[in-house]
């Protein structure tokens, strides 16, 4: 009943003609930066979090979501279309995807991959609604130990499942967290790392961070190649991208399997919608009659990936509005955005903000609608975006993201920290050190060492006090196993296989 | 580039974190580690300052143990455009303060495109122009957000 009242509520903010229009900016936006190769969410929503802070909060938040989980929906146009992912979650729908397109089906691939978006999605969303408000009243009995376990536990995920070696994923990690400590001390008001800059009293912003290292490092690698790729035909009409009853009757295991595994990954730190779309489609390999087929072109190999990596969205938020715990970059962003916007993700976020998440929850279902409206009718029109030089999108990313900077502060100090995390951010990708640690270093480090700090008060000192409460030592503990798998030879093996697909 | 990079730069990023690793350290031991009140501000940086030393350590010497295999060549032609792009966006952001955001924002796109992309120079004037006018009347004009003013007031 608590949570039929709760989507009741929400649907009322939702459907605020304000609102209904931030959503379909939201997914509108996603479904083209979805399509653009090289330009992801991360990205896209680090440039325009700036842009958000004089809107009204349900309505910024319902935007940046669209964004998020829109791009899933466009990520299969490109992949289908010319054999190039829109999104990492995407590569998987090349397999078949392409294959279908080559073979005159490109119009059923783009139908199926909008369908079982939608449905996945949407499932995603029930899971969200379903599962993070007990979750939130569980959550309310955690104390700093458990949050500092937590934070190490979601953490220790994010690096096992972030890059081939786990020491350079550790290392982005303690250095996000070194960046998150610049500035200002509050507990003892000392300053540290500053370099004597007055302008590094507040902190170095996660915003100016974020575009440097997702934005402006993704334009420097998009940016060494001028490859061309070709776009095979876009079926026009509906009625060409509707797949047929027997299509949808081979897929009936795909929406399901996607939905779940989908939904699940997206809960845990660090898995990802590219994970859950390669396990996805392999349990529907593993499972299908025609398995020896996938590859070749079969309509599930397109539903199922493409149902996960949209019900993973709903996943992803379980952890970030229940526990303030982000689980990959985008929703560390996210988390970012509500700390900025005055909101604390956290158990008592449910309780403190209802119109907030039941706003949010409301408007996803909202969204899914809009974004199976999108891309059924009027993939031939996205398509279309494709068509934009590269030469005029790349500009235009940069200086997005320079005014989004300079729209913070004000400051030309922090254009040139954008130069510098840009620099790191490039290098990074060149020398295989994982993105995604690193901002999540910086998002939870004021976090992590303020529960462990409030730890030690609460011990005089005593470290013991990590283990001596149960919750914290099982976290504690699971942390510790996870960033020992590499050296159990099978885990390890599993862990990079899942990697290589990555 | 990217095996032979890759390896090569393990050794130098290692170097470089194991150099930031120490700073940190250096620096915590400045600050108060523990105090009647609890930790201190040197508490948290001194840990991670350690571990950062440590595994940077570890990867320096698991490449030293390597040995310095050849992977395939350095693209530097890939590189110098990645780096070229970067050093542009930085005249382009040191060039803020005089010429303003508009003025700069047109030069760094007439340079991609026209440098970078080797685009006709009208092609490349008409791209600048048209996208600096559009941040204008879009961030400036009709969100109200400010850009940098040069000594031309726009």
């Amino acid at each position: 009943m608590e949570i039929l009242a709760g989507l009741f509520h929400g649907f009322a903010v939702a459907l605020e003609p304000a609102n209904l229009f931030w959503c379909f900016v939201g997914v509108l936006l996603g479904t083209v930066v979805g399509i653009l190769p090289g330009l992801g969410p991360p990205a896209t929503i680090a440039m325009l979090l700036p842009l958000t802070f004089n809107m009204n909060p349900a309505g910024a938040i319902i935007m940046l979501a669209g964004i998020y989980y829109g791009a899933k929906y466009g990520g299969s146009t490109t992949s289908i279309l010319m054999n190039v992912p829109g999104e990492s979650a995407s590569v998987v729908t090349c397999l078949d995807g392409y294959q279908m397109a080559k073979k005159g089906r490109a119009g059923p691939a783009l139908g199926i991959a909008a369908i079982a978006s939608f449905v996945a999605g949407t499932v995603g969303v029930l899971g969200l609604m379903l599962v993070a408000p007990p979750i939130a009243k569980f959550a309310l009995s955690f104390s700093s130990p458990e949050y500092f376990a937590l934070m190490s536990l979601g953490l220790a995920l994010v690096v096992l499942l972030a890059g081939r070696s786990i020491v350079k994923a550790l290392l982005a990690a303690l250095v996000g967290l070194w960046i998150a400590s610049v500035g200002t001390d509050l507990f003892s008001s000392t300053s540290r790392f500053t370099f004597g800059r007055m302008e590094l009293l507040s902190g170095i912003d996660f915003v100016v961070v974020a575009i440097g290292v997702f934005a402006l490092a993704e334009v420097m690698v998009n940016m060494e190649a001028r490859e061309e790729t070709q776009l095979l035909p876009v079926p026009k009409g509906l009625k060409n991208l509707l797949p047929t009853m027997q299509d949808l009757k081979d897929c009936r295991f795909a929406f399901l399997n996607g939905s779940v595994i989908g939904f699940l990954v997206g809960a845990l730190p660090g898995g990802g919608s590219t994970i859950a779309s390669f396990l996805s489609y392999g349990l529907e390999k593993a499972v299908s009659p025609r398995r020896e087929q996938f590859g070749t072109g079969v309509i599930e190999g397109v539903a199922a990936p493409e149902g996960a990596n949209n019900s993973e969205t709903g996943g992803a938020l379980v952890p970030l509005l229940t526990l303030g715990i982000p689980g990959s970059g985008t929703t560390a962003i996210l988390l970012a955005a509500l700390v900025l916007w005055g909101f604390k993700p956290g158990p008592l976020f449910i309780p403190e903000h209802p119109a907030l998440f039941w706003g949010l929850v409301a408007s996803m279902y909202i969204g899914n609608v809009m974004l199976l409206i999108l891309n059924l009718p009027l993939v031939p029109l996205f398509a279309q975006v494709l068509r934009m030089p590269v030469y005029v999108l790349y500009p235009l990313i940069l200086g997005v993201s320079m005014v989004g900077v300079y729209s913070v502060s004000g400051s030309l100090f922090d254009l040139l920290l954008l130069l510098a995390f840009g620099l790191l951010g490039y290098l990074m990708r060149k020398l295989d050190y994982p993105s995604a640690p690193l901002i999540l270093g910086l998002a939870l480090g004021a976090g992590m060492e303020r529960a462990l700090r409030q730890s030690l008060m609460m011990s005089e000192g005593k470290l013991s006090i990590l283990v001596a409460r149960p919750i914290s030592a099982v976290m504690l503990s699971l942390a510790v196993l996870v960033l020992l798998i590499p050296m159990f030879g099978k885990l390890n093996a599993w862990r990079l296989r899942a990697l290589e697909q990555d | 580039m990217e095996d032979g990079t890759r390896k090569s730069g393990d050794l130098w990023s290692g170097v470089a974190l194991a150099a930031l690793g120490l700073y940190i350290i250096i620096q915590a031991g400045q600050w108060e580690y523990l105090g009647p009140e609890g930790p201190g501000a040197g508490f948290f940086p001194l840990w991670y300052g350690v571990a950062i030393l440590a595994l940077s350590v570890l990867l320096v010497v698991s490449h030293l143990k390597r040995g310095s295999a050849r992977g395939d060549a350095t693209d530097w032609n890939k590189l110098g455009r990645a780096l070229s792009t970067w050093l542009a966006l930085a005249v382009s952001v040191a060039l803020f303060k005089p010429l303003g955001f508009v003025i700069s924002f047109a030069l760094l796109t007439y340079c991609i495109v026209a440098v970078m992309y080797r685009r006709p120079l009208a092609t490349a004037a008409l791209t600048a122009v048209a996208s600096a006018a559009g941040f204008y009347l879009v961030f400036d004009r009709a969100l109200g957000v400010p850009l940098p003013v040069g000594v031309l007031g726009f």
